[in-house]
């Protein structure tokens, strides 16, 4: 029978859990945290919110794997809190909990998202279309290559998970990074967008899909299976094609 | 030429040239593994390369792709690792690649003259 919250005994396993309390300057606090079956890392920092430290931040909605919200740095690795049990990320009941590499802290868990939203704006991650809504449904055949393309990696939910894990971005704080570059991807092969060149123009600029190095941490850590290096080495392609046509 | 297309076809020049590299590296060992049997003096080498025409064109694209190949991966390198990067950063990497251009010529030149 399971311990209520709250309670603990004797003999009930712990789970050794370090925080990180602070912004961009704090320090790892030291929690004892219950185990439990089946109990997910988000399980253990709202554990730890609401009976030992309620001043503790952290961000999460929907704790199914949809919102992407809950993502941080677990025992050194980006992943959503709320699908990683326990048992999957620790072997020895120790776990540190970080926010998410590469992005400025607001507070304890909780970093701000703005510049990797913005990186998307700048990748030109934007629908743009030329018919409106009085013209016909656009029909795009389901086994084109384009359009096998852009169902291999439309599933992103901007998590940041890819984006924490890449070593580029801790490199080049300007690089795009891989969840702008999937995105402007699955447009680069959107048969109805008509801002290809533009888009193809801001990926191959400083920063862009050329400073891709294929170390693949993006498609190892992605929690939803996509493959960025795919999608960014088919942004090179493009923009090489279009640079020796002389379009870029 | 616009900024993206000049980065586009730096690109594709470093990939190329890593290309020809590989190539040229791959035989450059495989003549030294042959050429070294049973040892190898100064003056044999010189024996063979003294004149030889196809030498001096494979050494020359080496060269030539070295020279191309190396300032742009240094050019990656330190626009990740260091603040260098803009104007003063192209116009030495450029420097640097006349430089190997200049001194693999010339180190060709010495042994097919």
């Amino acid at each position: 029978m399971g311990v209520t919250a709250g309670e603990s005994s004797a003999q009930e396993a712990m789970l050794d859990v370090r925080v990180w309390h602070g912004a961009e300057h704090g320090e790892f606090r030291h929690y004892q945290v219950p185990r439990r079956d089946s109990q997910t890392v988000l399980d253990v920092v709202t554990y730890i919110q609401r009976h030992l430290d309620p001043a503790l931040s952290y961000r999460f909605a929907c704790r199914v794997g949809m919102c992407g919200s809950c993502a941080m740095t677990v025992n050194g690795v980006a992943r959503w809190t709320c699908r990683s049990h326990v048992d999957q990320v620790t072997a020895d009941g120790r776990l540190e909990i970080a926010p998410l590499a590469h992005l400025p802290v607001v507070r304890d868990l909780v970093t701000d998202m703005r510049p990797f939203f913005d990186k998307w704006a700048r990748a030109k991650g934007r629908f743009q279309g030329a018919t409106t809504r009085s013209d016909p449904v656009a029909r795009v055949p389901p086994d084109t290559p384009e359009r096998r393309a852009v169902d291999a990696a439309i599933e992103c939910i901007g998590c940041g998970v890819c984006y924490a894990a890449c070593d580029v971005v801790g490199w080049r704080p300007e690089y795009l990074g891989p969840a702008a570059l999937n995105r402007a991807w699955t447009l680069v092969n959107d048969v109805r967008d008509v801002s290809r060149l533009e888009r193809l123009r801001a990926v191959a600029a400083e920063g862009g899909c050329l400073s891709c190095h294929s170390h693949t941490s993006c498609s190892e850590r992605c929690p939803k299976k996509i493959a960025p290096t795919a999608g960014i080495s088919g942004l090179k392609r493009a923009c090489a094609r279009a640079a020796l046509g002389g379009e870029l | 030429m616009t900024p993206a297309r000049r980065d586009a076809l730096l690109w594709l020049a470093q990939r190329w040239s890593a290309a020809v590299l590989a190539l040229c590296l791959a035989v450059h060992l495989a003549v030294i593994i042959y050429a070294v049997r049973g040892g190898l003096t100064a003056a044999e080498i010189l024996g063979r390369t003294r004149g030889n025409a196809p030498l001096a064109v494979f050494y020359g694209l080496f060269v030539v792709a070295v020279s191309i190949h190396a300032p742009l991966g240094l050019r990656a390198i330190l626009s990740e690792w260091t603040l260098w990067r803009g104007r003063s950063q192209a116009w030495a990497m450029a420097a640097l690649a006349v430089l190997l251009f200049g001194l693999g010529l010339r180190a060709v030149w010495a042994v097919v003259q």
